[in-house]
Formats: C-alpha cells, sequence, structure tokens
C-alpha cells in the first residue's frame, strides 16, 4: 500500500517534470548540438566547457565523427545548430543545399609525415618514403587519403615523375580515418604514414613528425557555420564567435591547429 | 454442469485466440525488424545502379579477395574444429568445459577488440611477433591475416554446432562401431561425422556468414588494401566514405551471395 502510494507520488512528479515547461524555463536548459570533425573532438569539448560556464543553463552536446557522416546525419534531418567540417567538401554541399549559413574557414590543419621512432634516423622528409617497407596512408574516399594523394602528386616535380608510384608500391594499406593511421604506427605494423599534426601530438613521443615543404603540403582548411533551422541560432552564433576568438585560436594552436596560409 | 461456466471456455479463448495472437505478434516484429532494412536497402536502388556499382574497380578484387580468404578460413575451422568439438563432446571434464568457454567467447567480444587482440598476439610487436618475425613471417596487412581474422570469429558458431551435433549422437553407436573392431579414426569419419553431417554443414554455413560479414578485426589487424586485404564489407565501407549509392549497391550484391550460399547449404545439408 504504502509502496503504490509512493509509486503513485513518483510518477506524479515525473509527469509534472515532463509536463511543457514555462518558456523561461526552457531558455535556461538550452541544448547545443554541435557537429564537429572527429579532429576537433578534444578541443572543442575544451571550449564546450568554457562556453557552458559562461551561461548558466546552456549544455553544449557534441558529436564528433567524420565529416562525411556528419554531413549525412544533417541532410537525413539530424537536429544540430552548429556544423564544423574538417573539409570543405561536406560544407559546401550542405550550403548548396541551404543547410547551412555562411561557412567561414577558421582554422587549418597540416599534414605531416608520421615515422616509427627507430626509423627517425633514417627517414628525413618525404623523399625517404620509398626506402620504407611500410607505409600506411588514408583511403583516397577519405580527406586526409585526398590530400596525400595531392602532396605525392606535387613531390613527382621535385623527386620525380614515378615518387608516387614508388610510395605506393610500399603501401601496406589504406586505412578508413586518419586515427587508423596512426594507430598502425604507434602499434609499429606500419614504418610510416601521414595523418594530421593534430593526430600526430596526441600520440605523443611514440611517433616522430616530419615535416612535410609548405610548398608540398595540401592544407586541410576548417570551415564552421550555423545549421539553417536550427533551434538555438542565436547560441550557435556565440559558440561560432568563441571559435574563432583569440581564446578559441589559442586553443586550436595548442592541439597542433595551424593558422590558414594567407592565399 | 450448465450451472457452473466451464473451465474450458476460457481456456479455448486462450488457446484459439490470445494465444496466437501474441505468438503472432511476437514472431512479426521481429521478422519486420530484419526485413524492413533488407526492404529498404533493396527498394530504394535501381537495377541501373546496381550494374554501375558492379563496374566499380573495387568490387572485382573485393569479391576475389572475399571468396579466397572465406574459403580458406572455413576450411581451416573444419578441419580444426571438428576434432575439437568430437574431444569436447566426448570428455565432460573440468579443463574440457574451459577450453569450451575459451573457444566461444570471440562470440560475445566486439570486432574491433578481436582486432586488437588479434594486433597484441600476431603483430609485429605482439606476443607471438618476434617468433614469427624470425620465421620471416609478418601477419599485419596481410591475406593471411584475413583468413586469422575471419577464422578468428567465425569459428566458434560451427564449433558450437559440432558439439552439440557429437553430443546427440547415440553412445551405444559408437560403441557398437567399436566392438565390431572399427579403428578410432574409422568411427569417427564413417559413423559420427556422417551421421551428424546436417547439423555440421548447418554450422559450417552459420560459421561461414561470419567469416562473409567480418569488418572491425578484419580492418585493424589486416588493413585495407584493394586486390590482397580489401574484403567486400570493408569495400563497401570504403566506398560509404565517398558514395553511399555504390555502397548500397555493394550491400545488395552481398545480400545476394550470402542468401544464395546460406540457401544451397540448407538445401544440401537437410536432414
Amino acid at each position: 500500500m504504502n509502496r503504490t502510494r509512493r509509486g503513485v507520488l513518483v510518477l506524479a512528479a515525473v509527469m509534472l517534470l515532463g509536463a511543457p515547461s514555462s518558456p523561461r524555463a526552457a531558455e535556461t536548459k538550452a541544448e547545443l548540438a554541435v557537429f564537429e570533425a572527429a579532429s576537433l573532438k578534444d578541443v572543442f569539448a575544451r571550449l564546450a566547457q568554457r562556453f557552458e560556464k559562461d551561461r548558466p543553463g546552456v549544455k553544449v552536446v557534441t558529436n564528433a565523427a567524420g565529416s562525411q557522416e556528419l554531413r549525412a546525419q544533417i541532410e537525413h534531418g539530424a537536429t544540430a545548430d552548429v556544423f564544423a567540417s574538417a573539409d570543405r567538401k561536406q560544407m559546401e554541399a550542405l550550403a548548396a543545399q541551404g543547410l547551412t549559413v555562411a561557412p567561414a574557414i577558421f582554422t587549418c590543419n597540416e599534414p605531416v609525415v608520421i615515422v616509427r621512432p627507430a626509423l627517425a634516423t633514417t627517414v628525413k622528409g618525404l623523399v625517404d618514403l620509398p626506402r620504407l617497407d611500410r607505409i600506411v596512408i588514408g583511403t583516397p574516399e577519405v580527406p586526409i587519403g585526398a590530400y596525400t594523394l595531392q602532396i605525392l602528386q606535387k613531390a613527382a616535380a621535385k623527386h620525380g615523375a614515378d615518387f608516387p608510384a614508388r610510395v605506393q608500391a610500399k603501401v601496406a594499406s589504406r586505412e578508413l580515418n586518419v586515427r587508423q593511421v596512426l594507430a598502425k604506427v604507434v602499434l609499429g605494423e606500419a614504418d610510416a604514414g601521414i595523418v594530421y599534426r593534430t593526430d600526430a601530438l596526441t600520440a605523443g613521443g611514440k611517433v616522430r613528425v616530419v615535416d612535410i615543404p609548405p610548398e608540398l603540403n595540401v592544407i586541410a582548411e576548417y570551415p564552421i557555420a550555423p545549421v539553417k533551422g536550427a533551434p538555438h541560432p542565436d547560441l550557435a552564433r556565440r559558440f561560432i564567435d568563441l571559435v574563432t576568438s583569440p581564446a578559441g585560436a589559442a586553443a586550436l594552436r595548442e592541439a597542433g591547429f595551424s593558422p590558414c596560409p594567407r592565399r | 454442469m450448465s450451472e457452473r461456466p466451464d473451465p474450458r471456455a476460457g481456456r479455448s479463448v486462450l488457446d484459439a485466440v490470445l494465444w496466437p495472437t501474441a505468438v503472432g505478434l511476437a514472431s512479426g516484429v521481429l521478422v519486420l525488424l530484419v526485413a524492413l532494412p533488407i526492404a529498404g536497402l533493396l527498394l530504394t536502388s535501381s537495377p541501373g545502379a546496381l550494374i554501375r556499382a558492379l563496374g566499380d574497380p573495387m568490387v572485382g578484387p573485393a569479391l576475389g579477395v572475399t571468396a579466397s580468404t572465406t574459403t580458406v578460413s572455413l576450411a581451416l575451422i573444419v578441419a580444426c574444429g571438428t576434432p575439437l568439438a568430437w574431444l569436447l563432446a566426448r570428455h565432460r571434464t573440468r579443463a574440457a568445459r574451459i577450453v569450451e568457454t575459451l573457444v566461444h567467447l570471440p562470440v560475445v567480444l566486439p570486432p574491433a577488440v578481436a582486432g586488437v587482440a588479434l594486433l597484441l598476439a600476431f603483430g609485429r610487436r605482439g606476443l607471438m611477433g618476434p617468433p614469427l618475425a624470425a620465421l620471416g613471417v609478418g601477419l599485419p596487412f596481410s591475406r593471411a591475416a584475413v583468413v586469422l581474422a575471419q577464422a578468428f570469429v567465425a569459428a566458434p558458431f560451427y564449433v558450437q554446432a559440432a558439439i552439440a551435433a557429437f553430443r546427440r549422437l547415440d553412445p551405444d553407436l559408437v560403441l557398437v562401431a567399436r566392438t565390431l573392431g572399427a579403428s578410432r579414426p574409422r568411427v569417427f569419419f564413417t559413423v559420427a561425422v556422417p551421421i551428424s553431417w546436417p547439423a555440421l554443414g548447418a554450422g559450417a554455413a552459420l560459421s561461414w556468414a561470419r567469416a562473409l560479414g567480418e569488418f572491425g578485426a578484419t580492418l585493424l589487424f589486416a588493413g585495407n588494401l584493394t586486390g590482397r586485404t580489401q574484403t567486400l564489407p570493408l569495400a563497401i565501407y570504403t566506398a560509404l566514405e565517398s558514395d553511399l549509392r555504390a555502397a548500397q549497391s555493394l550491400s545488395i550484391v552481398m545480400v545476394a551471395v550470402a542468401f544464395a550460399v546460406l540457401v544451397a547449404v540448407r538445401a544440401g545439408t537437410r536432414p
């Protein structure tokens, strides 16, 4: 009997809480949905914390995945306020459909060569890659793989027309995302790979970073934009302001992102 | 008798209406859960898209890698799994039970865990890395790695089915064959295996299907290289990164292949 009554009370409470809340309550309980490229996960988590601290009652819910997956989710009607892509292609596709508004490039990420620490003395630059046994790169369908191909093509002018083919001949696997390229080198299965500087930094001392000369490199540009018809357009704008503020730039730089080269 | 209601009247409503409805509803939910996604896959595609996808340069090599690796992994599973199941079915010791549990473990492991475990065992820095390297063998990124990944995740399905089949075998048959002078190998090959054949075939089909769909462990342990380690599921995932439609068409090919083989095996092993 007592238990039943308590059950009824709990049920009533749940119903009251679940009832449509007043507009004020809705304001203080806002959930800002940020869809971000996987490489932004750690930086955005820190920025989100800061954003929440400045705005009590606002909660930032992040969804980190491949930019292509996020684009597909938004196309299929996922509720997102902000979209930050690691790739202009995905953002431009959404903008063309009117799903994002006025995207702007907010940071850049630079591909680098990573090698097993034991090979640090063997590999001084891109030119040494064909001397290795096993190279792992991204599959051309994912951004890092597409950039890798472009870098190899550019390097052909400097290192010989057959340079891309000589590197490809040593490719043991074309991974589906950049973190798997990193993992294969960290585990020592692969001798070298090409990843973003931000990924290389997360591996600490387990890989050595070899820079790619700027004239051969293809820099990844990261656009950010509010999503059209999002539930919290004002908060979305504020969040983007934070990302593009000096504080946001500092957090991005700390994670290995680089200011975009002037064109 | 007419004063009191017939107790069977209530029961007949239960038997005639409620029970069939409940069983039907519950079954329908599960059938729809499986059928709707397959229907979605098929109905939102077109024959033209399917033919274009078959022309994709990834498809041929992926089919080849898948056919060769699943054949070898299934042969490995049957060749080693049948004796193991025979052993485990006939010995009910504590050790046998422990081995049985161990062999079933991959069923509950997420594929990514299986991939990491395989790397830590057979990778260049894994447990077996140095001895393998001494023999000049490097497993990761090789086709052998694809076979190992498939065998690791698929073996339990066959072994489980084979153990159950051998346990159902009438022990007197074995005893009689032995007393009539049949050698132990002869009992195994001419009595145990032929009688258990339908169950063994079904187990092998299930095991093969699991190997066919293997993705996570292969990706981590064997990598993704067209023509060497890229199986159909990996090709589908790779296509998904650029073109959902191409991935969908490849998925239809895979569903068709799997369905055809499962139907053929069921027909061939019908008791």
